[in-house]
């Protein structure tokens, strides 16, 4: 299933300033590693040992992964994947 | 020039001292480093005390290329021995309660806000916005309006009146969302990627959290330039509660001051609790939490600096604990009853956990404790609601005589 990556602006620089990605994948972690696929240098910068940096936030439309099955949240028709930095707020 | 630049907390990358807050290389938050190889700390003593009356007294630690300026100056707010309320709960420490509500807009905020606005100008922003659980939106709002700024405040939709009131007043563009602060927030971070706005803790949170360090500065000036044995704090995000620990080694590596950090106790609402439950799981990441409490101003289910407080309870010796809605009633009703000081929800939650270490036994006689009051009561009226009967009477001494007949008339 094919579905739309949104990239923060710190991490734009990995991918020749695109803001948003298309890839495909039943799950979050499959879409992820289509990004990966397309742009290496993405993996290192917010997974580290195959989990996700403690800093790094992905939401399916709109809804924090942790709040669901983590890189194992499925993904479904017209879902949105948003990566975000989760340093801000307080 | 103390100010040096943005380095990141977890992997030590550099960056440029403008408006930006994560690492492009792991994400880390970004904090302002400083070079104080040149402070003499007799002269910046001096110049503290010869500062002004607020937190622009502590400018040598603040992240300003220039003098700061803002016409709404929090700071030196009251720290007041408890006595009373330390024999309720049974203490022979030293009991110090800092009422941080005794600001301009009532809480903390103001510190922070203080710092981000003043940053937002020198930064040549024209229009500051923020996240916020409620305090927050008072404190920008207020700031932005002294400063002639123009301001966009989001909260959750479902805030408590008074903290809708105290921010609308000010002629900001409030913006209720539906959704609970952790969805604001990631509203707020995706509006700081295309609006040319300051959000101050979002783009300037590396600024805005160091005026949380004035917490500490002041906690040390006022005690006589020494350090307390142990603080009690809450915990929304952690920034403040990272921040005061930050404040505190700082003035120790500079030799403002003599000592070690404090043992630091951290306090949550049980129905908002990811940082006491990951100190108390053993965890380095905070599970987020959906928030189900009555302290609004610290239900924030992902807490940015979650961890980093963690870390700072462990380190020094503390812990993080956290209480019941009745329990934080109870706490804001003993604060009153002992101290005179009205404070919100989440004072009712810090003084709750004050009781909790009583009871533990963690503190023990003689220990100097600071308890950190960051906000009013006047803004979370709804919390002392039902906890008291008033005494209704006709306006004659017959009905005053026989509501009180169990009481001997004083001849």
């Amino acid at each position: 299933m094919a579905v739309t990556v949104k990239i923060p602006t710190q991490l734009r620089a990995a991918t020749g300033g695109e803001a948003e990605i298309e890839a495909s994948g039943s799950t979050v972690g499959e879409v992820l590693d289509a990004v990966f696929a397309a742009h290496g240098d993405l993996r290192e910068r917010i997974t580290q040992d195959g989990d996700l940096r403690r800093f790094v936030n992905v939401y399916v439309s709109g809804e924090d992964i942790r709040f669901q099955d983590g890189l194992e949240t499925k993904i479904g028709e017209g879902d949105e994947v948003t990566i975000l930095p989760a340093v801000a707020g307080g | 020039m103390a100010i040096e630049s943005l380095k990141c907390k977890e992997c030590a990358a550099v960056y440029e001292l403008d408006a930006r807050f994560a690492c492009e290389n792991c994400f880390g938050p970004l904090e302002v480093a400083y070079d104080h190889s040149s402070l003499d700390a007799a002269e910046a003593k001096r110049r503290i005390q010869a500062g002004s009356q607020g937190i622009w007294r502590y400018a040598d630690f603040l992240p300003f290329v220039g003098r700061p300026g803002d016409p709404l100056e929090p700071g030196l707010t009251p720290l007041l021995r408890a006595d009373r309320l330390a024999e309720r709960l049974g203490l022979e420490a030293e009991l110090w309660i800092k009422n941080d509500a005794a600001n301009p807009t009532h809480s903390f905020k103001d510190r922070v806000v203080a710092v981000a606005v003043a940053k937002a100008r020198e930064l040549g922003f024209e229009t500051v916005a923020c996240a916020s659980t409620g305090n927050l939106a008072n404190a920008v709002a207020a700031h932005a309006a002294a400063a002639g700024l123009e301001s966009y405040v989001f909260v959750p939709a479902n805030l408590e009146e008074q903290k809708l009131l105290a921010t609308g007043v000010y002629g900001t563009n409030l913006v209720g969302v539906r959704g609970n602060y952790d969805d604001v927030n990631r509203l707020c971070t995706q509006l700081a990627e295309t609006r040319p706005w300051a959000f101050v803790n979002v783009n300037l949170r590396p600024y805005y959290a160091e005026g949380s360090k004035t917490l500490a500065y002041e906690t040390a000036e006022q005690l006589g330039w020494e350090l307390p044995d142990r603080v009690v704090c809450p915990i929304a995000s952690g920034s403040l509660f990272t921040k005061l620990g930050r404040g505190f080694q700082e003035w120790i590596d500079l030799g403002l001051v003599e000592g070690s950090q404090p043992v630091f106790n951290g306090a949550q609402p049980q129905g908002c609790s990811p940082v006491a439950t990951a100190f108390a799981e053993g965890w380095d990441v905070c599970k987020p939490q959906k928030p189900q409490t009555i302290a609004k101003s610290l239900a924030i289910g992902d807490p940015a600096d979650g961890p980093y407080a963690v870390e700072q309870a462990r380190r020094t010796g503390g812990a993080i604990d956290s209480v019941t809605d009745d329990e934080i009633k109870d706490g804001i009703r003993l604060l009153a009853e002992t101290t005179g000081i009205f404070t919100e929800t989440a004072g009712g939650v810090t003084i709750g956990v004050l009781a909790k270490l009583a009871e533990r036994n963690d503190i023990a006689p003689g220990e100097r404790v600071v308890v950190y009051i960051t906000g009013e009561g006047l803004k979370t009226l709804d919390a002392t609601r039902d906890r008291f009967q008033m005494h209704e009477i006709d306006p004659d001494l017959d009905s005053f005589e026989s509501e009180f007949e169990q009481q001997e008339a004083v001849v």
